[in-house]
């Protein structure tokens, strides 16, 4: 799960993590009263969406006076921002964080991740900061500090130091950031993170470290313990038919294709999608019903996937093994009159009565086609497609 | 001949009284498998069907002679499952669970370093080696007993259905697991191919990989410099877009790692044959196998 960046803010603030002071707006007159409070210009606005490189896009700006906040803000508000990470349709602007302006000497970053390679949370910090990471990891790799952490010890002071002097801080500075890097760790560990971010972290001109940026990302299975990091979901920032999936608990991605797919699966559906792509095709979506696949998850599935227009044709591959086919044939088929199919469906389904769920389907009445494997329903897609 | 688990294994299921744990212990038996026991905290002294159930793990070592555990508990307490098992001093640990937060699952993977238990999982099928043990949820009847093919994989019905195709070939396998979808996992690739490379019985290995993460980058390196027998591999995810969790938890490119297309050429640089059709994989590995 994604968080806003003024709401990674108020927890870093929790966390005695120093950032600018400023509030989110929700319309022009609560940005112009935010830029009095904070009572000095320029201040700064920035778009609060769950995507980076707003900085490009437009969506982060500076004001100079009350007149120019409340411009600024009227014209951010309910625009579309397009960054490299939110696509070509972009993003709705809803909410605006107004702060005050720094007098910035140079820009750091650093970060907490999980490292999947020595499975340890490793600390990264670089002098390159208010970059994408990705990019100088890639061409300047020296650049980038790792300070790797065994969960079991924790941090401990020696990590705080490697990263502290690796940034080559003077002496003043160095204590304010092995603090600011202790509190992001411990953010990471209490909130079950995958992710906690500062790009950039600031040096002003007036020798003060403070995190310009935030953000932070949580893994979704630690969420059950953190109801108060739930409460911080904008369902606003999500895909409607996603969000709509979520409430059925299926596992949908929605993606600009136009064949539909109902799988039971993750890696299985993944492979699907793949297959419709070799079939000449472009998949609608990723949709995994769960390994056990009853019939109710697909009705489900059916009807995520018909509110999607693009969506032409419908593949359905489950791989019932220990699950019983003549049964999952009849949900099909209730939950294609019930839902109302109105394009052509595509069944390839393995397990226990196999055969008799496919006597099922093929006696039906309804267009739908059965396929014996997955070769089959390849070719099924290849066909059906090539005419839309 | 197989890994990890075989007819002499002995096995006790983490979670037996619960809707999951009950239905795939009794699947398992009905497959011969050799389920000794049962542990439910506050559940000791009752039976599952014929099955003892204890309240701890150790229990269940101590007075059935348990050396496997299969865990069906729920995500938030699996973790010190997996640990009560571990120190119990069970062999083989197969976690079935999904959705156990990662950090829990870091701590465990950093706790099991030096200790003589092999975990299996999180979030897996499970580990069947056809005809002699079932320790997992895969349905049986899909496997042929007698080798000569080992199967590895993070998926769990994707494995499934190359299994399946095998079968459907006349190729039998040795054994099957799936390693789990997760990014921290207790068994990766590596040991597996390892374990495979060093079973007489195992001729062959068919490695189905995903997204996210570079184990199976890191399976290649070991498979060109370290494995004699013929590997298939196969990758999902070609179609996946960046930085969306495909289900998996660990399924998830980041940026420009852990996409299929730098997995399929690592793969094929290391000489691992290379399936890019799911639908022809059986015909593929009759022919790569020559079997």
């Amino acid at each position: 799960m994604k968080i806003h960046e003024y709401q990674a803010k108020e927890i870093f603030r929790n966390f005695n993590i120093p950032v600018p002071r400023g509030k989110v707006a929700f319309s022009k007159q609560e940005a112009c009263a935010i830029a009095k409070e904070l009572g000095s210009f320029p201040c700064v606005i920035k778009a609060q969406v769950h995507a980076g490189g707003r900085g490009k896009g437009g969506g982060v700006k500076l004001a100079s006076s009350i007149e120019e906040v409340e411009k600024i803000a009227g014209d951010m508000l309910n625009m579309v921002l397009v960054t490299h990470q939110t696509g070509p349709e972009g993003k709705v602007v809803r909410k605006l964080l107004v702060e005050e302006g720094l007098n910035i000497d140079r820009e750091y970053y650093c970060s907490v991740v999980m490292d999947r390679s020595s499975e340890k949370i490793v600390i990264m910090v670089s002098e390159a900061g208010g970059m994408d990471i990705e990019e100088v990891a890639e061409k300047t790799p020296e650049k980038i500090i790792k300070v790797f952490i065994d969960p079991l010890i924790g941090i401990q002071g020696y990590h705080l130091r490697k990263a502290a002097f690796g940034l080559g801080f003077d002496k003043d500075v160095q204590r304010p950031c092995m603090g600011i890097l202790k509190g992001l760790y411990s953010i990471f560990t209490k909130y079950d993170c995958s992710l906690v971010e500062i790009n950039p972290l600031v040096l002003t001109k007036e020798k003060d470290l403070i995190a310009l940026d935030a953000k932070i990302n949580f893994d979704d299975n630690g969420l059950f313990r953190h109801k108060e990091i739930l409460e911080l979901r904008d369902i606003e920032e999500e895909d409607p038919l996603e969000v709509e999936a979520s409430k059925y608990g299926l596992n949908y991605i929605k993606l600009d294709g136009n064949v539909g797919n109902i799988v039971n699966g993750a890696g299985l559906a993944m492979a699907t999608m793949d297959l419709i792509k070799r079939a000449g095709a472009e998949p609608a979506n990723f949709l995994d019903v769960g390994g056990g696949a009853s019939a109710e998850m697909v009705e489900n599935g059916f009807k995520i996937l018909l509110s999607d227009k693009n969506v032409r044709a419908i593949l359905i591959n489950i791989f019932g093994g220990i699950l019983r086919c003549d049964v999952l044939a009849q949900g099909v088929v209730s939950a294609a009159k019930k839902v109302g199919v109105h394009v052509p469906v595509v069944v390839r389904m393995e397990g226990t009565n196999a055969e008799k769920g496919r006597e099922i389907l093929l006696n039906s009445g309804l267009n739908l086609k059965t396929a014996r494997d997955l070769k089959e329903a390849a070719q099924m897609i290849a066909d059906i497609t090539k005419d839309v | 001949m197989s890994i990890f688990v075989n007819k002499d294994t002995r096995v006790v299921v983490q979670g037996i009284t619960g809707k999951e744990g009950q239905f795939h212990a009794r699947q398992c038996i009905e497959y011969g498998t050799n389920v000794v026991a049962g542990v439910t905290p506050g559940k000791g002294g009752m039976k599952m069907d014929e099955v003892p159930v204890f309240n701890t793990v150790e229990e269940a070592v101590n007075k059935r002679g348990a050396n496997c555990s299969l865990i069906f508990v729920p995500p938030a307490f699996a973790a010190d499952a997996i640990l009560e098992a571990i120190d119990a001093g069970v062999e083989v640990v197969v976690a079935i669970t999904e959705g156990i937060p990662a950090l829990d699952m870091l701590r465990v993977k950093n706790y099991l370093k030096g200790k003589n238990t092999r975990l299996i999982g999180p979030n897996c099928p499970g580990i069947i080696t056809p005809g002699e043990c079932k320790v997992g949820i895969m349905p049986g009847p899909i496997h042929k007993s007698g080798g000569p093919i080992g199967v590895v994989s993070r998926s769990g019905t994707l494995t499934y259905e190359v299994v399946y195709q095998l079968t459907q070939m006349g190729i039998g396998q040795t054994t099957c697991l799936g390693i789990g979808g997760d990014p921290v996992i207790g068994t990766n690739f590596i040991d597996v191919l390892d374990s495979f490379e060093k079973d007489s019985d195992t001729k062959g290995v068919v490695m189905v990989g995903e997204i996210g993460g570079d184990a199976e980058e890191r399976a290649a390196e070991f498979v060109k410099s370290n494995m004699s027998k013929p590997v298939i591999g196969f990758i999902a995810g070609l179609t996946a877009p960046p930085g969306r969790r495909m289900g998996h938890a660990g399924a998830i490119i980041s940026g420009k790692s852990g996409t299929a297309k730098g997995k399929i050429k690592a793969l094929r640089d290391a000489g691992i044959h290379v399936c890019e059709d799911l639908g022809s994989l059986g015909e593929f590995a009759k022919e790569v196998f020559k079997l």
